[in-house]
């Protein structure tokens, strides 16, 4: 997608980009985005129900976990699997499943680097 | 156990990239559709164009007037406000004076005006944030280093599904020479949000 009106990348209109702080600081929370809003834009999931939801894991987080480092992503990925469940996208057991395989690879192997363009996602097995 | 450390058997990382192959294997998303959805957030769509339009807000009294009165419309002018913000359906410019200082904030979530500003930081949405900025407001830019005088008044606008709001900073003094692109990199982020000013 290009934008209507071409902006300066640096120079005297550039600063507040740069001054900015990033938004995500890790892969795994950029990408979460967007699957997120991959499937909001292709009308998958409602947006408002889903902010619903957002808001539902912050509060609870903030009523009960307080040992635990706020981590903002980690409740949109709560929001964003009950999400897929109510939509009957993805099931939690599904999730659970694959996470389990995943994180069984190789030390090293669950370690993004980056990008992951030319990344194999492996599938569930023998399916 | 071992002594090997935990090695995040469920992390969010490893969680992201199952729903990710769930998602791809049932055909509901492409990897390369997120990478280009990703890019764009992070790269099109950022404070800049707010920076854009609080310049031409300074620099051209009645876009200004037209901005205040509906900011969804006037944003289009400059050509910003596509789909991303679809779903939201106001934006409300909130302009500070010498007597009146705005502050946005999310008490319950993080909404925010992508379609201006981008992504929003984390302290944003952030707990402390979110509740100190409705709480103490005052103390709180003071911590962040804007010490408003107390003739100042702190007006707290706490955004919702329907309504977004950004911040019209007032213009730096001795920028009265200064054209559209320069004024633009003056604006920062921040400023937009209200816990700063220019």
């Amino acid at each position: 997608m290009t934008l209507p009106i071409r902006l300066d990348e640096d120079g005297a209109a550039a600063p507040p980009r740069e001054n900015g702080e990033l938004a995500f600081s890790a892969p795994w929370e950029s990408r979460l985005f967007g699957l997120t809003m991959a499937l909001v834009e292709a009308g998958r999931l409602d947006w408002e129900a889903f902010r619903g939801r957002l808001i539902g894991a912050i509060a609870a987080w903030e009523e009960t976990a307080r040992d635990e480092e706020w981590n903002y992503w980690q409740r949109w990925q709560e929001a964003f699997e009950d999400s897929l469940g109510a939509a009957g996208l993805v099931a939690t057991p599904e999730i659970d499943r694959l996470t389990g395989q995943l994180a069984a690879r190789p030390h090293g192997h669950d370690h993004p680097h980056g990008h992951d363009h030319h990344h194999e996602h492996p599938t569930e097995n023998d399916e | 156990m071992t002594a090997d450390h935990q090695h995040g058997n469920d992390s969010p990382a490893t969680r992201t990239e199952a729903l990710e192959a769930l998602l791809v294997k049932k055909g509901l998303v492409q990897s390369a559709a997120v990478d280009a959805l990703v890019e764009r957030y992070e790269q099109d769509i950022g404070p800049l164009r707010g920076a854009r339009v609080v310049a031409e807000a300074w620099t051209d009294p009645a876009f200004r007037a037209r901005l205040l009165e509906d900011g969804m419309p006037a944003i289009r002018e400059l050509g910003f406000g596509d789909n991303t913000d679809a779903h939201v359906a106001r934006l409300v410019v909130k302009e500070n004076t010498d007597s009146v200082h705005n502050l946005v904030v999310c008490t319950l979530c993080s909404c925010y005006p992508w379609a201006v500003l981008g992504l929003p930081p984390a302290w944003y949405k952030s707990p402390a944030y979110r509740a100190r900025a409705v709480r103490e407001p005052r103390r709180l830019l003071a911590e962040l280093g804007l010490d408003l005088s107390p003739d100042v008044e702190v007006r707290v606008w706490d955004s919702s599904a329907e309504v977004r709001y950004m911040v019209l900073p007032q213009r730096p003094r001795g920028t009265d020479g200064l054209g559209v692109e320069e004024l633009t990199g003056l604006v920062t982020r921040d400023s937009m949000i209200g816990v700063e000013q220019l």
